[in-house]
């Protein structure tokens, strides 16, 4: 289980998070959505230590979200993150990227073994074992997405994190990775937590959705029940309209 | 007020200098910590050692040729107006071993592999390599910056020896088929004055160049601001801050050795 309480992160004078509560359940997939530049992405990084926070509480498991030390490799060997961008190692082959993990550290494993284990994971997000051997740049953007999602569950963590899973692809492969991150959150029981501002994603996604909108979760709730909600922000938000109580300029 | 803002724009220049010193050390510092505590990447360390001695060997050979051949005119041309031609081998050789090997190799291998090194982190920066890099278990600094600084530090010296002999090589040529010197003299006069600690001066200050140019680059990469604009910034940074550091830590060192 995650759990955030108070936290707060400001560049500058740009107040990101102002006061973050949220827990997410174990075995949950729940999909963070809110605007551009709203901090979803560094509500994520916070949970990761990537970026410290000013203040409040991060808990995963009942444990501080360790940011340093000795059990700081321990405590990321438990997640794997699919980024926004793909953040694929361009000078190492694409089954070295998926087997990153499985090469070196805690979680090390002969590299026949490894190579075997990338190819399986290349093989669930649907793409051929050929693959493995060329690099980042000769891959589309679609299946660089999917070689980042071969990369964030080739170790099986407990908790993946997905960054805008869909953006920047056609909506073909947007469903087909959309998708791909319901089957395989659900075959693992992983916890997921997915930042998105892509509907499609979040109904395909979501067990619960959170909506993040002035540095804090003005709404949370069951998939089931955004359609319903009388909440004005998360309303003109799922509907895509431009009045509303957000301000459409930023 | 308008009298005193070009100084107050002067201390605010001097002081982003000495606050970017005192980040560049403090990384640099960090950097050494990590390189006594496991884990070690080894291939990464090879690799590194790949980029920074063997593909520098051209640049730097013919560097020490060119310049190897320009120093020994200038001392025949210097010397002749004393009588003092002889001297040509021999302070080629000093000149080569103690001075320029080591400070045009560590320049051109700045340029080199500061600039190469910087926008290579800078792009993984900006493109979240480095954030995936942490979310996989791996310190950066040990897996980057470490064989980086590992490799530098232990192949500029070797560039620095290798420039050094092609100097001198360069030397002889000119004075041999240019100057007219008679080639068993020639290479007499240039071991007969030649010390040994002439040589370990060099290769020191090598060490200490290839130091500051890994972690120059490392830094200025790591601490890259967004976008192509920032990539290019960190680039040029890295490179300026390696040769003014390579100077003027090229001066501390010559006074610590040579100074009476």
């Amino acid at each position: 289980m995650i759990e955030l309480r108070g936290v707060h992160k400001a560049f500058g004078k740009n107040r990101v998070l102002a006061g973050v509560d949220l827990t997410v359940g174990r075995g949950q997939s729940m999909v963070i959505i809110g605007g551009s530049g709203s901090g979803k992405s560094v509500l994520l990084k916070c949970i990761l230590g990537l970026v410290q926070p000013d203040a409040g509480t991060i808990r995963v498991d009942g444990k501080p979200a360790t940011t340093g030390g000795a059990g700081r490799e321990a405590f990321l060997d438990r997640f794997g993150m699919l980024f926004q961008g793909g953040a694929l190692f361009d000078s190492l082959p694409v089954w070295h990227n998926v087997a990153f993990r499985l090469l070196r550290g805690a979680k090390k494993r002969p590299v026949a073994e490894a190579r075997a284990v990338a190819i399986e994971k290349l093989r669930r997000v649907g793409l051929k074992p050929e693959v493995a051997d060329l690099y980042p740049a000769e891959l589309s953007g679609g299946m660089q997405k999917r070689v980042g999602l071969a990369r964030a569950i080739a170790a099986d963590p407990e908790i993946i994190f997905f960054d805008e899973p869909t953006t920047g692809l056609d909506p073909i492969m947007a469903g087909v990775i959309n998708s791909l991150i319901r089957e395989i959150v659900t075959e693992m029981g992983a916890t997921a937590m997915t930042i998105t501002h892509d509907m499609t994603s979040v109904r395909a996604i979501a067990d619960r959705v959170g909506m993040l909108h002035g540095g804090i979760i003005r709404w949370e709730g069951p998939i089931t029940e955004l359609d319903a909600t009388s909440d004005p922000y998360v309303s003109q938000f799922i509907h895509g309209r431009a009045e509303g109580p957000i301000e459409s300029v930023r | 007020m308008s009298l005193l803002s070009p100084l107050a724009a002067l201390g605010r220049t001097t002081q982003a200098a000495l606050a970017a010193i005192g980040r560049l050390a403090l990384f640099g510092a960090e950097a050494v910590s990590h390189m006594f505590r496991p884990p070690f990447y080894p291939r990464e360390f090879l690799l590194a050692l790949m980029q920074v001695g063997w593909f520098s060997l051209p640049v730097v050979g013919m560097t020490a040729l060119f310049t190897g051949g320009a120093l020994a005119l200038q001392i025949y041309a210097g010397g002749a107006r004393f009588s003092a031609e002889a001297v040509v081998p021999s302070i080629t050789a000093i000149g080569m071993v103690r001075e320029l090997g080591p400070v045009l190799g560590g320049l051109m291998v700045a340029a080199r592999v500061a600039s190469s090194i910087a926008a290579e982190m800078g792009t993984m920066k900006v493109t979240e390599q480095l954030d995936a890099l942490v979310t996989l278990s791996t310190h950066p600094m040990k897996y980057l910056t470490v064989p980086r600084v590992l490799a530098a530090t232990l192949a500029v010296p070797v560039l620095v020896a290798t420039g050094d002999s092609i100097g001198i090589l360069g030397g002889y040529l000119v004075g041999v088929n240019r100057l007219g010197f008679n080639p068993a003299t020639y290479l007499t006069n240039t071991t007969q004055y030649l010390e040994v600690f002439d040589v370990i001066s060099g290769l020191i200050k090598g060490a200490v160049f290839g130091f500051i140019i890994a972690i120059c680059g490392c830094f200025y990469g790591m601490n890259s601001a967004r976008g192509a604009q920032g990539v290019g910034r960190a680039t040029k940074s890295a490179v300026v801050a390696a040769s003014v550091l390579i100077l003027a830590s090229n001066y501390i060192l010559t006074e610590v050795f040579f100074s009476a």
